[in-house]
């Protein structure tokens, strides 16, 4: 049997990540997907002939530049292609665009509120002012901060410079900040309805909260956060979808003589001494290795792969406890056409943007509700795009492929585990909104692969079908993600490490949390470190 | 409301664009906010002596304007900005700023006092979300009118004189910052004795409809007293020999200002007269009045520096090395004959005591070099005629 420096669990694009630094420091490293396919939630999938779908994620901003760069994913294959602009379409039948252009945009706004429109200055300074405080601590790890070792306070007092550096006022607002509603927070800026409503979708995107729950103001700067070509807040598309992400690491892996196993389920981390020795498959193989490093979220790693006798209570109990409260579904469709959208007006730009149907955080909130009544959103709030608009290797030239995000759906429903009807049933509720604003659309659909919070935990196996591997709040981020005392990627038993989104900084196409473990895991071999930090944005 | 399709016209022309566009033979246009404007129209180097010598016209549309009316708008305006509003009588321009809570430079700008209850405020950024906020409890109503208002800056020694030829009857008689209104061809059209070239010269803003008529006007009266249209480029060159700040270039505007320390105070600014501490509320006196005890962390200065390299972008170190500054504006005057340069200066930098010495580079047949050259500091404009403030005005 072949043994390995290290072992790595699941090819997420964060397992990937890790694997890959390890590789490239030296290191013999493995890489097991229970999937014939790796990429986890950042993967391309032709399901219907001629069509390519990005099945989970779908847009790509908050990849790390650094680690694009660092290890070099152009060469294996991977672009990333600006797109620009949103809209949402208001139930009277008006829209509300975003558009790329800083004037244009301001009169957009300024059709609905004059003084919103001036005042979006002031909101996008204090976002910028918000994300430049939190984009260097990406690639860094979460200091203890009960701890004494010259690491952890070194790392404090960085996070105090950064926090000071902020100056007074934005201390203030920084600290408000993390605890408050999208809500709340937009309305220190607009008085428009539909401004705000507009703004707050990336507030609830992948979170079982509301515009109105503390917390989603964060949320909201995290899908803000990210950039293409040092544009900030911007999103772009992976070329051939998003597993091209994962193929290009995949590519950097393989480059530095990784290796990674598909079909390969791993059903045990075996432990010996306190010390990890190797994994268990499914089929029976065992591989070892000292290291094994889990890109499986918190509760799926340590409850299906350890051995409770293994772990402490304190854990356990810290486990169970983890907030996923899964609350995303998705449907992606294969259109013989592009659809009309008589709203937009002919030739519009914004076919190429984000598309939104609901007009009002009322809306939303009422969106909400249904989740909290185990129910799937019957007035859903989506975030819809066309990405054939500009990526033309996903479809037959002039057919498109649409993919539809939806919130929320709930994790199991009121009435039980979801079941095919269900299913068929939340696809119908989102195809009917979308046709309330496309007449052609359900004519056009060719097939549609709907996908339930239930059916991304059965195939991804993100527990509960949190896209974030867990939920993006307070209590969970930072020096608490995944659970105090275990935020700095390591666990309870020696050689075992966690580099999946669970970790900090979480969910998101992001490749951090991968690269930040790779950190640890060569600073506790004692070998060089070669991952990257943050570029100084100042 | 706007139409829903106005992202087709991402950039406006302005109601001058039809003679601007026949003018500007070098087709030479850039983008200010949401207008596109001439940068040159023939000549920067001549269009900037027509301002000097005879009459550069510049259309300036694009500036924001902002109308406040109402009871309460002379109490509002006094709340607004810092200085002493009540010293702008009815009739008469101030020059203002304006603060965040911070007590940071939010924009600069000009306020008429157009009517009774009736104040214009013409500046760089908008400022309808800042006005609305401090309005409170105020009986105003403030609306954006910059789209509804057509603008031109006539400056200039001979600006006087076409102005009076085309029927702006005693216009020689307006005193510096005198607003008078008249009728153009049955509309109302406000002429004031301001501008930004720091010459003798006027600002006149009319209804749109009547804008190509004016503007016709004037080069046709105009064309014996020596009238030009004049670009950005050239503006640029006059307003530095003339001391005048640009929000954006001089100064970060505190609303987009992401890193602290960026923003600037009117003390740091220079404007310290811009502030009345003794009025007992306005927009950041908290933070001035700290300010004065504590002290300030910027100075602003006119440098007039060695050697014929203008300063662009240069840092500036003291004699020992240390930095203490960088400059924010810098050109070669062609009326002074000087190397002049707007700068901020900072600590370690002793007011007295220290050089200021600044880092140029410049290209020489697409070489790079640099020298160091030493600077004074300068407290008069560096151009500064007494035509621009005798009255009645010079005719010719
Ligand atoms: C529907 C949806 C839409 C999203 N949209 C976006 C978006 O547009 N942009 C964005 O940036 N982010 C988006 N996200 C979030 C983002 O995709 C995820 O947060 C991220 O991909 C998670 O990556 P990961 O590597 O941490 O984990 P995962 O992708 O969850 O990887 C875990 C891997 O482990 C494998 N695995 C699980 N169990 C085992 C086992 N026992 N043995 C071996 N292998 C195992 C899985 O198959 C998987 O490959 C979305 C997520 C979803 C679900």
């Amino acid at each position: 049997m072949e043994k390995y420096d290290a072992i790595v669990i699941g090819a997420g694009h964060n397992g990937l990540t890790n694997a890959a630094y390890l590789a490239k420091s030296g290191l013999k490293v493995l890489v097991l997907e229970k999937n014939d396919y790796i990429g986890g939630a950042a993967v391309s999938r032709e399901l219907h002939d001629g069509w390519t779908y990005s099945n989970c994620s779908y847009v790509c901003s908050l990849l790390r530049p650094e680690i694009y760069r660092d290890l070099n994913l152009q060469k294996h294959g991977l672009q990333v292609i600006a797109y620009g602009g949103s809209v949402t379409f208001m139930e009277d039948g008006n829209i509300f665009g975003g558009y790329s252009d800083h004037d244009v945009q301001r009169r957009e706004i300024g059709r609905f509120s004059k003084k919103d429109a001036d005042a979006y200055v002031r909101f996008g300074r204090d976002v910028s002012k918000q994300c430049r405080f939190i984009k260097p601590l990406l690639l860094r790890t979460p200091p203890d901060p009960t701890s004494f070792r010259p690491k952890d306070l070194d790392e404090l007092l960085y996070l105090f410079k950064r926090l000071y550096g902020l100056g007074e006022q934005t201390i203030y607002e920084t600290i408000r900040f993390y605890t408050m509603s999208a809500a709340e927070y937009l309305a220190e800026y607009f008085e428009s309805d539909i401004v705000k409503a507009a703004m707050s979708g990336s507030g609830i995107i992948g979170t079982a909260l509301g515009p109105y729950s503390p917390g989603t103001a964060y949320v909201l700067l995290h899908h803000y956060m990210g950039e293409v070509d040092g544009s900030i807040g911007s999103w772009g598309f992976a070329r051939g979808g998003m597993g091209s992400v994962s193929k290009a690491l995949a590519g950097a892996l393989q480059e530095y003589d990784g290796k990674i196993i598909t079909d390969a389920e791993v059903t045990q981390i075996q432990v010996k001494n306190g010390k990890t020795t190797g994994v268990v498959l499914a089929n029976g193989d065992e591989y070892h290795a000292k290291n094994v490093v889990s890109n499986l979220d918190a509760r799926r790693t340590y409850q299906d792969l350890f051995d409770p006798q293994d772990l402490s209570e304190k854990l356990l109990k810290q486990v169970d406890n983890f907030k996923f409260n899964g609350s995303s579904g998705k449907l992606n469709i294969a259109l013989d056409g592009l659809p009309e959208f008589p709203a937009m007006g002919k030739d519009n730009p914004l076919i190429y943007a984000d598309m939104h149907f609901i007009d009002s955080l009322e809306r939303i909130e009422r969106a909400y509700d249904d989740w909290k009544n185990g129910r799937w959103s019957q007035d859903p709030y989506v975030d819809m795009l066309i990405p054939t608009m500009t990526d033309p290797t996903m479809a037959p030239p002039g057919k498109h492929y649409m993919s539809v995000f939806v919130q929320y759906a709930p994790p199991k429903l009121a009435t039980g585990e979801w079941t095919d009807k269900d299913r068929e049933g939340f696809g119908k509720t989102v195809i009917d909104q979308i046709g309330e604003y496309s007449p052609n659309f359900k004519d056009l659909i060719v097939h549609a692969e709907i996908r339930t919070p239930q059916d991304i935990e059965n195939e991804v196996g993100l527990t509960e079908g949190n896209i974030f591997q867990g939920e993006l709040t307070m209590d969970q981020m930072f020096f608490n993600r995944p659970f105090p005392g275990y935020a700095q990627f390591r666990g309870p038993v020696k050689g075992f490490y966690m580099c999946g989104s669970s970790t900090h900084p979480g969910g998101g196409v992001m490749a951090a949390p991968g690269a930040n473990a790779a950190r640890e895991i060569l600073y506790d071999l004692k070998r060089k470190n070669i991952v990257p930090e943050a570029e100084n944005d100042d | 409301m706007l139409r829903q399709d106005h992202y087709k016209t991402s950039v406006y022309k302005t109601p001058f664009h039809e003679r601007t566009s026949e003018l500007n033979i070098l087709n030479e246009w850039t983008r200010w906010k949401d207008y596109t404007v001439s940068t040159s129209y023939f000549r920067t180097d001549l269009e900037y002596f027509a301002v000097r010598n005879t009459t550069g016209v510049i259309d300036y549309t694009p500036m924001v304007k902002q109308k406040i009316t109402g009871p309460d708008a002379a109490e509002f305006v006094n709340r607004f900005f810092t200085r002493d509003m009540n010293k702008i009588a009815v009739g008469r321009v101030g020059y203002v700023v304006w603060c965040d809570e911070a007590g940071q430079v939010l924009d600069d700008g000009t306020v008429f006092h157009v009517r009774e209850n009736e104040y214009w405020l013409l500046c760089v950024e908008r400022q309808l979300d800042n006005l609305g906020n401090s309005a409170v409890g105020f009986d105003v109503k403030i609306e954006e009118i910059t789209d509804e208002v057509a603008c031109l800056g006539v400056q200039g020694p001979t600006s006087c004189s076409i102005l009076k030829a085309i029927g702006f009857d005693a216009i020689e008689h307006l005193k510096p910052f005198d607003i008078k209104h008249y009728d153009f061809q049955g509309q109302e059209v406000m002429v004031s004795r301001t501008g930004f070239s720091g010459d003798l010269g006027y600002e006149v803003c009319m209804p749109n409809d009547v804008a190509l008529n004016l503007w016709d006007e004037l080069f046709d009266k105009g064309e014996i007293y020596g009238i030009k249209p004049f670009g950005l480029d050239a503006l640029d060159l006059v307003r530095i020999e003339a001391g005048l700040l640009v929000p954006g270039q001089d100064f970060m505007v505190a609303e987009e200002a992401i890193r602290p320390g960026s923003t600037r105070s009117p003390f740091e600014l220079g404007l310290s007269w811009l502030v009345d501490l003794s009025k007992p509320v306005f927009n950041g006196r908290e933070a001035l009045l700290e300010e004065k005890k504590r002290g300030s962390r910027y100075t602003f200065v006119k440098l007039n520096i060695n050697g014929n390299k203008p300063a662009e972008g240069a840092y500036l170190y003291n004699q020992s090395g240390k930095k203490i500054g960088n400059v924010t504006s810098a050109m070669f005057s062609p009326s002074a004959k000087a190397n002049i340069a707007f700068a901020t200066l900072h600590d370690p930098w002793k007011k007295g005591k220290d050089k200021i010495i600044a880092e140029i580079y410049y290209q020489k047949d697409l070489e790079w070099n640099k020298v160091m050259e030493e600077a004074t500091i300068v407290t008069k404009p560096f151009f500064d005629p007494d035509r621009k403030r005798t009255t009645p005005a010079e005719l010719y």
